[in-house]
């Protein structure tokens, strides 16, 4: 629990220091940064699913006004390394570019060099490649079952991952269990699609073995991975962290991208600038999310009490894999959810098929499964008869139960998820709803009401990847602060990677000024770049106000250790009588004894003759923070704690759907969230609210759809519709604080906060109101066409007397 | 070819070849990044300015196309230096962004709504915004900055004139 008993900055409602550049437009995105002689980079992509490329006749391009250069997966192949991957699979290879085969429409061949993006485009109309189309699988069933169409030859089968972990008595559980149900849930390809597309500028100085590259990066460990894949030393690549990014939520990897452009600034000599259009991004940008088929199966009794689940998740990786089939491991930490399952059976799969790679989405897998959870439950009271509020409360964990071990071997840290819905429903009465609902159905309407209880396990320490690849020995996901007091006694502080509206800046001012009583605003935030850097995770896995803010927490303490000792020494008493009072230090007995601020300043910096013996002069210090919870491999059945916090959500509304257009209207929306201790209350409700806007986006519209040819249908915005204003209702947030005992100020994570439920809540409430007519679905996302065809035909059927 | 624009209250004498769209014009030729690249194809908003007073999408226009208007940006709405407008400090207020993006363009369209609409509704505010997608928001709490914005100016001492 925090050392801090009253908060004099944290929880209260301050600024975002971070907007102020963003309102006027000065924001410094990496298509802002300017650097002198830059070339541009324009792709030429593969038309087909997959294709042998034959020949690559670069003549007429060459020709062209402005082109510099065309490079080709072949040259690349032989100068650089495969990209790093996250699972044991040496056999699938990824590359920038394209390399004998291409095995996704929209995949990178060549990358066409230029004096202007313009002029690259229109070179790259001019590459003639000729291809031989292959045989492409891209359903993930068959790429399971069949080896007929292998998406990499060498590999020997389409499967990358195929783990079954089985947690407690879960066949004893399911034959002692007098009821079953089964389910199968889909959970579509869609991602989060910042605005910004993903952009890097790379330029490398022979005469000082340097690449500095600015880039809109969110990705662990970027500099490292550039650096093998270019063969140079990691400590010749300079990786700028003061580049805003417009916008990630997981997917700003970039990483053969960054590859691509370092290599063409090596090979030529002048900085290379790759921003990709909504085209190169959509299609070949390497960032959708997941794809991903679950099968539920849970035993329960006749009072709903679920005991034993078996799920087993298919993935469909797409054609190459990073990190992204881990996201199969996060949902490990929170497998239950906020329930008390007793035996836990779960087969993670992951396959590659003829579709666009995916990256890290926000929630790193949870959404999908929360999906499955969550609709299960519905169906668990569905069978029963019961309320499904109802069956929630009897299964959830109570408030008196934690700290409360769950079968994959994480304890949930804390929680009080009953009071958290009495509070909602105190808000907003269920019953009210039922009222509304029903008033609504008598109107001719389809009206369903929405629930969806769910966890986000944040901070975590990244075990999933020793889960799933044992070769991989993670046990810790970094982060760190410095801080630094001037000789003039200003504050410093900094921070190792870039932020993408996090407000992370604000973080850490809010972190160290809490500490040292010092005014946040007072305090500089600065993000030095990669070669100047601690270590820090990036901000992925909820991770932020945890690890961070801890971080930042810390290395003040050690400050304010520090001045304490100095002014005690100073002041002839022993340090245990020392009061700190706002940067001033006085002797707890004879308060009018005290040395200022500035008097502490002079001496660490001036006077080292006043200083205790052996002590650094100066006033700097640093902290590199592992998760709070620690780090341990997991154990041979593959319990393992994963994640130190667990925030909670429950969702609850109301849609209609006029059932001649199909078009579901969220008419009512609360959330009730309980994220421990809010560092910054605007940051928090702003992470809320857009989560569940994006989850909405992921129920109902958004979908990386492919046609039967393999070619992404869904290339633009007008296809791949993404939520405006009108789509996203009016939230109600409704607040509940259950501190973390493990965190320096009591906070958990909130940044995939409401994402994670949300498109439980919607898929639980469009099938609330389609019972009435006896039909369901269970594939997300529901899009308006579907559910008004699904619609149409129910009711044809029941006037027929079907 | 040789234009010239009337962009932030000063005619700026350009060479651009014709099928430079205004967007491209704005960020590379006169530097006023404050406009944003987003879709290029008219959806997402990003690269909003006003046009005569009107919020137009800079990505579908032609440079050329511009002459003989007004074209104003975030930055012609800025005062000055690390100076805000009324709407600029409201956003800072509720935190209607997060990662800054969008968030020139949709100031600018909070700026072209309150000409014409200095009380808007809930529903105006959310109709003027629905052609600017925000990834990060969700909009609650870009919709109460501009409630904000319109309250405070509303109830200035002296009227704010809003450039147009």
């Amino acid at each position: 629990m925090s050392a801090i008993s009253k908060f004099r900055f944290v929880s209260t409602d301050r600024r975002v220091r971070e907007d102020r550049r963003f309102v006027a437009g000065k924001g410094k995105f990496v298509a802002d940064i300017q650097l002198p002689n830059t070339k541009h980079v324009a792709l030429v992509t593969c038309p087909h699913a997959a294709a042998r490329i034959v020949s690559i006749d670069k003549s007429a391009a060459l020709k062209m006004p402005g082109v510099h250069y065309i490079l080709d997966g072949a040259e690349l192949a032989a100068a650089t390394l495969p990209l790093m991957t996250g699972l044991d699979t040496p056999n699938v290879p990824r590359r920038p570019l394209a390399h004998e085969i291409a095995r996704y429409s929209g995949e990178w061949v060549v990358a066409v060099v230029a004096d202007s993006r313009a002029q690259a485009e229109d070179a790259a109309e001019e590459v003639v490649i000729d291809y031989e189309p292959l045989p492409f699988v891209l359903d993930a069933e068959q790429a399971l079952e069949s080896n007929d169409i292998l998406v990499h030859e060498a590999h020997g089968s389409n499967v990358l991952l195929d783990k079954t972990f089985t947690w407690g008595e879960v066949d004893k559980d399911f034959a002692a269990s007098p009821r079953k149900l089964k389910l199968r849930v889909k959970w579509g390809r869609s991602s989060t699609v910042p605005i910004e597309t993903f952009g890097v500028t790379a330029s490398w100085d022979p005469w000082r073995d340097m690449l500095d590259v600015h880039a809109s990066i969110q990705m662990p460990r970027f500099n490292d991975q550039i650096g093998i894949a270019l063969k140079i030393p990691v400590t010749s690549v300079r990786v700028h962290h003061d580049v805003d990014v417009g916008g990630s939520y997981g997917v700003k990897r970039g990483i053969k991208h960054t590859v691509l452009c370092g290599y063409l600034s090596r090979r030529l000599g002048f900085p290379v600038k790759l921003l990709e259009d909504r085209l190169e991004n959509m299609r070949g940008g390497d960032a959708h999310g997941p794809e991903r088929l679950f099968d539920v199966e849970v035993a329960f009794d006749d009072n709903g009490i679920v005991r034993s689940m078996k799920m087993r998740a298919l993935e469909n990786v797409g054609a190459y894999a990073g990190r992204s089939p881990f996201q199969l491991g996060k949902p490990v930490g929170a497998i239950v959810g906020p329930y008390k399952i007793q035996s836990v059976q779960y087969r993670a799969v992951a396959v590659v098929t003829n579709k666009t790679t995916q990256d890290a989405v926000r929630g790193f897998g949870q959404a999908p499964t929360n999906v499955a959870i969550e609709r299960t439950m519905d169906e668990v009271a569905n069978v029963l008869g019961l309320d499904r509020l109802e069956i929630r409360r009897r299964n959830m964990i109570r408030h008196d139960e934690f700290p409360y071990t769950i079968p994959s071997g994480t304890t949930y840290d804390s929680g009080d998820f009953h009071a958290v819905i009495d509070k909602v429903v105190a808000h907003t009465s269920y019953e009210g709803l039922k009222v509304e609902r029903d008033a609504l159905r008598t109107q001719g309407m389809l009206a369903g009401i929405g629930l969806a209880a769910c966890l986000e396990p944040s901070g975590g320490n990244a075990t999933f990847e020793a889960l799933l690849n044992p070769k991989v020995q993670t046990s810790t996901f970094m982060d760190s602060c410095r801080v630094n007091i001037d000789g003039v006694g200003s504050i410093t502080a900094t921070m190792h990677t870039t932020s993408s509206g996090q407000g992370h800046e604000t973080l850490v001012g809010t972190a160290i000024g809490e500490v040292l009583q010092i005014d946040p605003e007072l305090i500089r935030v600065v993000r030095p770049d990669s070669l100047n850097s601690l270590p820090s995770g990036t901000p992925v896995g909820s991770r932020m106000a945890i690890m961070l803010g801890g971080a930042a927490f810390h290395a003040a303490t050690k400050l304010k250790t520090k001045l304490m000792t100095i002014a005690a020494h100073d002041l002839g008493i022993p340090v245990e009588r020392a009061v700190y009072d706002q940067g001033n230090v006085y002797d707890k007995n004879k308060p009018e004894h005290r040395r200022t601020w500035l008097d502490l300043v002079q001496i660490a910096w001036r006077s080292y003759h006043r200083l205790p013996a052996d002590m650094e002069p100066g006033l700097a210090a640093s902290h590199i923070m592992q998760v709070p919870t620690g780090g341990t491999l997991p154990d041979a059945d593959g319990r393992v704690q994963m994640y130190p916090c667990t925030s909670f959500e429950f969702h609850l509304i109301l849609v209609k759907i006029d059932p001649d257009l199909g078009r579901p209207e969220i008419l009512k929306y609360r959330i009730g969230h309980d994220c421990g201790v809010v560092i910054n209350p605007k940051i928090v409700r702003g992470m809320t609210m857009g989560g569940i806007a994006h989850g909405i986006g992921a129920a109902l519209y958004e979908e990386f759809a492919y046609n039967d040819d393999g070619q992404l249908i869904a290339q633009t915005f007008m296809d791949y519709l993404l939520p405006s204003s009108h789509e996203v209702p009016d939230v109600q947030i409704i607040h509940h604080e259950t501190p973390s005992p493990h965190t320096v100020f009591g906070q958990k994570g909130s940044g995939e906060s409401g994402y994670l439920g949300s498109p439980a809540a919607v898929a639980n409430a469009i099938n609330d109101a389609l019972k009435p007519l006896g039909i369901s679905t269970n594939r997300l996302p529901i899009k308006v066409s579907t559910l008004g065809d699904m619609i149409a035909a129910a009711q044809e059927n029941k006037s027929k007397g079907h | 070819m040789r234009i010239n624009l009337d962009i932030n209250g000063e005619i700026r004498e350009l060479d651009v070849e014709p099928r430079t769209s205004l967007l491209d014009c704005l960020r590379d030729h006169v530097g006023l990044t404050g406009a944003h690249t987003g879709c290029e194809h008219g959806v997402c908003g990003a690269c909003t300015v006003l046009f005569d007073g009107v919020a137009v999408r800079s990505c579908l226009m032609f440079a050329p196309q511009a002459e003989g208007s007004k074209i104003t940006t975030i930055e012609g709405v800025t005062p000055g230096p690390g100076e805000m407008s009324v709407i600029q400090d409201a956003f800072c207020e509720t935190h209607g962004m997060q990662c800054g993006y969008c968030t020139p363009a949709m100031v600018l369209v909070a700026h072209a709504l309150l000409i014409d609409n200095p009380n808007p509704s809930r529903d105006d505010i959310v109709d003027a915004i629905s052609g600017n997608i925000c990834r990060c928001t969700g909009y609650a709490q870009i919709i109460d900055a501009i409630a904000l914005a319109a309250e405070r100016l509303r109830g200035a001492n002296r009227p704010v004139e809003l450039t147009k």
